[in-house]
């Protein structure tokens, strides 16, 4: 199992990605001015400030090279994994629906916030049980989910909406408190919270983050289809 | 010498900061009267700030070799011996007078600038802290507008040093702030970094061989931060120009963070001979810096760095305080490569000049010469003043307004201090930073006394900032002390021994006989306490003349940085009670006094002139006992004890394990307030099995006190009894969350 | 051809940015005043007006959530 993860100009979190990807297979960065994913069997949109956020957030990182060559591996059918910045990015490509905005309380906040699994039978989630409560962290100023009612609802009925924070946990205002969606084929999902971050009880708080890359495994892999 | 029109005077050199005395000596070393640019680059090496021309005499009394010391004061930053062939690089800085002007950008470009000091020695930056210090937030009564400006300023800091730590990826895993009357007009922003480096691969700034190509990169160089530099501008700059000068330097940690990935692989690679931020004073300072350690001299033309501003004049581009920008010195045959790994991060870099034998420093603007100037005299002849320290015979600062009643009760004095803006919960404040990028925080704020960051061999480091500037204000030497004993004990709390020290001493106006008397007796206090527990100063920083123009000098603050090491990180100690059941111990030679105590200042008292002295060797017994305690996991929580004192701690133990506990302490009735809320040095609480805690007692003093559990924090104590539940507690620590709306 | 994009919050879409400053307003004594909404301005010089849209619709805004007004600019604006 190999894991590309991309690093933009301004990106922080991709050595604690390259990280948690390594627990679960094998792993390397992926320069944004390169096209070549170099047989990535997945790939992992990390978090941080591309481009400094500049304009908005994602919205210069999404055009690097190495993103036309993501966006032909998802329509291949490749999965896509956007955390946080990554999942602005992803939205800006218009790969997943939505889009991520200021948080309503106007600030970077950082918490450990608990999340509900919504939809587990997907390619990022079976390694939880539907219902599941995960602890991760979050961290971020613009993360606050949002789709006009229309999109919502079909995203709804399609299962796309894949991860919810726990009641009283929604800190940046998301719409239906959602943390994390998925695309419509399943095989890009973007969250705000970092399971990167949650992959060992001593410095995570919790090693429920690892799931989500487990569960990419076993999908790549073949376990699951 | 260099031929420029119109001859800066000795009014224009007075209004840069020299003094007369200065101005005449600068005319001696460049037998005569120096250019614009000659004088600009004079007038920032000599100033307060890059000179220490008051504090460096002081400075050097201060033990500065240990055996875990690899790199001492004078570089960018010191270092310590961390195992495994690591160091550690850590240092504290200030940018306090920025911060008044622009709270968001003072505060964030003192980050970034901390930042760099640790980056270019080669380390990586792996977390900040912060040390911060503002008026009252919230006199009374509330939209009244007093209080306003110090919650401007709180706001304006926090998101600053969020904003960039957080955008760089450099976690910011722990602070301190205190809120007092003295800090209104000069509120104090002292940032603290620390950086991981293998020992072989540590950068020193001399700048060497002659012959070498300086080469400067990073961003674009434009008028930040020139301001007061501005009187040397020539005639066409007129008034109406305010907008082309201005005083506040602005960060861009999008820059830094390409910058610094670009800085650490040209050394990772081996291309570059020397390494230096431009930070204060710029260009002047680093380049004469680099050239000073050296012993060569310097030639740079400023028609070769890269503007963002039309029109610079030649001492605008030599004093600019522009941010994130780095000087560095390559042998010739390298200079390609190294411009080559600037354009692959995106970084502009210019060659601007090179090493020669000479000993001068000479500024070139294309063929011509506009400035000539000795390095030694620029950098090492700078006169040093003695201080004239007079012990004062008056109080100089004015009581604080009380806001508790002198016959409160137990229960309503607890609360009220749990509710003050020094004891108060920072969440509201540390939720704004990133504490975990980079994946090593074990311990992220309130989880434990210090911060704790994991190294890959299972070991850790723990860090921790402190000092109370009102004790210091009532003893200067035994405050200075308690300051760095209060650092000592936070890492002795999550298992850690001391490795060494950095400080930022921040003081009034030094030519003033009180200050001077401050000033003194706290680094010699600094000095017998680092040295005592044998964690020398690594390196430091110094910021005087903060004083208001209506209000007086702020307490005297000098600001503790310590850095730690514990064995076993998996380990590291924890402040909260875990288990119902645990017993609970009062832990070493505390003597609890109300003297200079957040209680008394709540009650509105003045300062007592000195603090009660204490047993030093048993106070460093008791940090050593805890220490092995923790370490062997015997505890399951150990928590100094500091404001607001035994009462307190117990609270904070309550609130972060989300648990009750009973206690029951001797205590004859004329001392019950002091005993619930007396400070001082040298006292823990700590919980865990019964029979684990009595061996502590085989080491240093100990008193069982009680057990946890329940929902009540509960004291009895000298006939009378304390009780607040946990809902009550955690609705008074909350208190600061109104602050930020 | 100097150009000026002002970029806005889409009508309906919470903006708390805006709320803030609604809010600030009047605790500095400025009453009167609703309906505030923050947004961002580009200027920029451009040989090809006529291609001001198409970047406003692939970069400079993100028109699920935002609405773009492109002026014109004579001389230096």
């Amino acid at each position: 199992m190999r894991f590309g993860v991309l690093q933009f100009p301004g990106s922080c979190d991709e050595v604690d990605a390259l990280e948690a990807a390594r627990r679960v297979g094998d792993a390397e960065l992926l320069w944004h001015g390169d096209r070549d994913l170099k047989g990535a069997d997945a790939i992992v949109v990390p978090g941080g400030f591309s481009y400094g956020d500049y304009l908005r957030a994602g919205a210069i990182a999404r055009f690097a090279p190495i993103m036309e060559s993501v966006i032909d591996f998802a329509k291949d059918g490749g999965l896509v994994l956007g955390i946080c910045n990554g999942f602005q990015v992803l939205c800006e490509a218009r790969l997943l629906p939505g889009a991520l905005l200021g948080n309503m309380n106007r600030r970077f906040t950082f918490r450990q916030v608990g999340l509900e699994v919504l939809n587990s039978g997907g390619s990022f989630t079976h390694g939880c049980a539907l219902g599941e409560r995960l602890s991760i962290p979050a961290k971020h100023s613009w993360g606050r989910y949002y789709a006009d009612a229309e999109t919502l609802a079909a995203m709804d009925r399609a299962g796309q909406l894949v991860l919810r924070y726990a009641a009283g946990e929604n800190f940046n205002g998301s719409v239906h408190d959602i943390a994390g969606v998925s695309n419509e084929r399943g095989n890009v999902f973007g969250l705000m919270p970092h399971p990167e971050h949650a992959i060992d009880e001593l410095v995570g708080g919790s090693s429920d983050g690892l799931k989500i890359f487990e569960s990419m495994r076993l999908t790549v892999e073949g376990v699951h289809a | 010498m260099p031929d420029r029109v119109v001859l800066p005077t000795i009014e224009d050199a007075l209004k840069l900061g020299l003094t007369r005395a200065e101005y005449e000596l600068v005319c001696e070393k460049q037998d005569g009267p120096p250019n614009q640019v000659e004088l600009a680059m004079y007038s920032l090496l000599w100033s307060e700030h890059c000179a220490y021309k008051h504090s460096k005499k002081l400075l050097r009394t201060l033990p500065t070799e240990g055996k875990y010391v690899v790199m001492g004061p004078g570089e960018n930053a010191g270092a310590v011996d961390v195992g495994g062939g690591l160091v550690c690089a850590f240092k504290v800085e200030s940018h306090n007078h920025p911060s008044a002007v622009e709270p968001f950008q003072g505060a964030a470009t003192g980050v970034g600038g901390i930042l760099r000091d640790i980056f270019a020695i080669g380390a990586r930056p792996i977390a900040v802290l912060d040390s911060l210090r503002f008026g009252e937030p919230l006199d009374a009564p509330l939209g009244s507008g007093s209080g306003t400006r110090s919650r401007y300023l709180l706001d304006g800091a926090v998101s600053g040093i969020g904003h960039y730590g957080n955008s760089i990826g450099v976690p910011t895993v722990g602070g301190e702030v205190y809120f007092e009357g003295c800090y209104e007009q000069n509120c104090l922003v002292n940032a603290m970094a620390l950086g991981l480096a293998e020992r072989e691969k540590l950068v020193r700034s001399a700048a060497a061989g002659p012959g070498n190509t300086l080469v400067l990169f990073g961003a674009r160089t434009g008028r930040d931060g020139i301001g007061g530099a501005s009187v040397l501008a020539s005639a066409e700059l007129g008034e109406a120009d305010e907008s082309k000068r201005p005083t506040v330097q602005v960060g861009d940690p999008f820059e830094e963070k390409k910058l610094l990935e670009c800085s650490l692989e040209l050394l990772e690679r081996g291309l570059i001979v020397a390494l230096q931020d431009l930070g204060a004073a710029g260009l002047t300072s680093s380049a004469a810096e680099m050239a000073s350690k050296g012993e060569v001299g310097i030639d740079l033309d400023v028609a070769m760095i890269p503007l963002r501003e039309q029109g610079m004049e030649p001492f605008e581009v030599m004093v600019s305080e522009s941010q994130e920008r780095m000087l560095c010195v390559v042998e010739p045959h390298n200079v390609e490569a190294v411009k080559a790994l600037c354009e692959k991060w995106e970084v502009n870099s210019s060659a601007i000049g090179s090493i020669t034998e000479t000993g001068r420093m000479r500024v070139f603007d294309g063929e011509e010469l506009v400035g000539d100037m000795p390095v030694r005299a620029l950098v090492d002849d700078c006169p040093l003043y003695d201080l004239r320290p007079e012990k004062p015979t008056t109080p100089i600062y004015a009581p604080p307004k009380a806001t508790l009643a002198k016959d409160a009760t137990p229960r309503e004095a607890l609360l009220a201090l749990l509710r003050s803006p020094n004891i108060a919960s920072r969440r509201p404040l540390f939720e704004q930073y990133d504490a975990i990028v980079q994946s090593r925080t074990v311990r992220r704020p309130e989880q434990a006394d210090a911060a704790v960051l994991a190294l890959a061999d299972g070991s850790g480091l723990a860090v921790s900032i402190d000092c109370n500037g009102r004790r210091v204000a009532a003893d200067p030497y035994t405050g200075t002390v308690e300051a760095v004993l209060e650092c000592a004990a936070n890492l002795a709390c999550t298992g850690a021994e001391p490795l060494g020290t950095t400080n930022n001493l921040n003081f009034g106006n030094p030519e003033k006989g009180h200050i001077a008397w401050q000033l003194s007796e706290s680094v010699r206090g600094l000095g017998d306490a680092c040295r005592a527990l044998e964690a020398p100063i690594v390196g430091g920083n110094v910021s005087l003349y903060n004083e208001g123009a209506t209000q007086g000098p702020i307490y005297p603050t000098p600001v503790v940085g310590m850095v730690g090491h514990l064995p076993d990180v998996a380990r590291a100690g924890r402040l909260g009670f875990a288990r119902a059941g645990d017993a609970v111990a009062l832990v070493g030679p505390f003597a609890p006094s109300l003297h200079a105590s957040e209680l008394a200042k709540l009650r509105g008292e003045p300062l007592p002139d000195g603090l009660p002295e204490f047993e030093l060797d048993a106070v460093l017994a008791a940090q050593a006992a805890v220490r092995d305690a923790v370490r062997t996991g015997a505890c399951a929580s150990a928590h100094d004890i500091a404001e607001g004192g035994l009462a307190v701690a117990l609270a904070e133990g309550c609130l972060a394990g989300g648990v009750g506990v009973q206690a029951d302490v001797d205590c004859a009735p004329a001392t019950l307030m002091s005993t619930l809320f007396g400070e001082g040095p040298g006292g823990f609480v700590v919980s865990g099995p019964e029979q684990a805690l009595r061996s502590l007692g085989e080491k240093t003093t100990l008193q069982l006190i009680g057990t946890v559990g329940g929902e009540v924090l509960r004291i009895t104590l000298g006939g009378e009894r304390l009780e607040v539940g946990l809902a009550d507690l955690t609705r008074a620590h909350a208190a600061l969350g109104e602050l930020f709306g | 051809m100097r150009a000026r994009v002002l970029i806005r919050p889409k009508a309906g879409i919470l903006d708390p940015q805006g709320e803030a400053v609604a809010r600030a307003l009047p605790a500095l004594g400025f009453e009167g005043v609703t309906n505030v909404h923050v947004g961002r301005l580009v200027e920029l010089d451009v040989e090809d007006p006529a291609q001001l849209e198409s970047m406003c619709e692939r970069l400079l805004a993100n028109p699920l959530v935002e609405d773009y007004e492109v002026q014109l600019l004579d001389g230096n604006g």
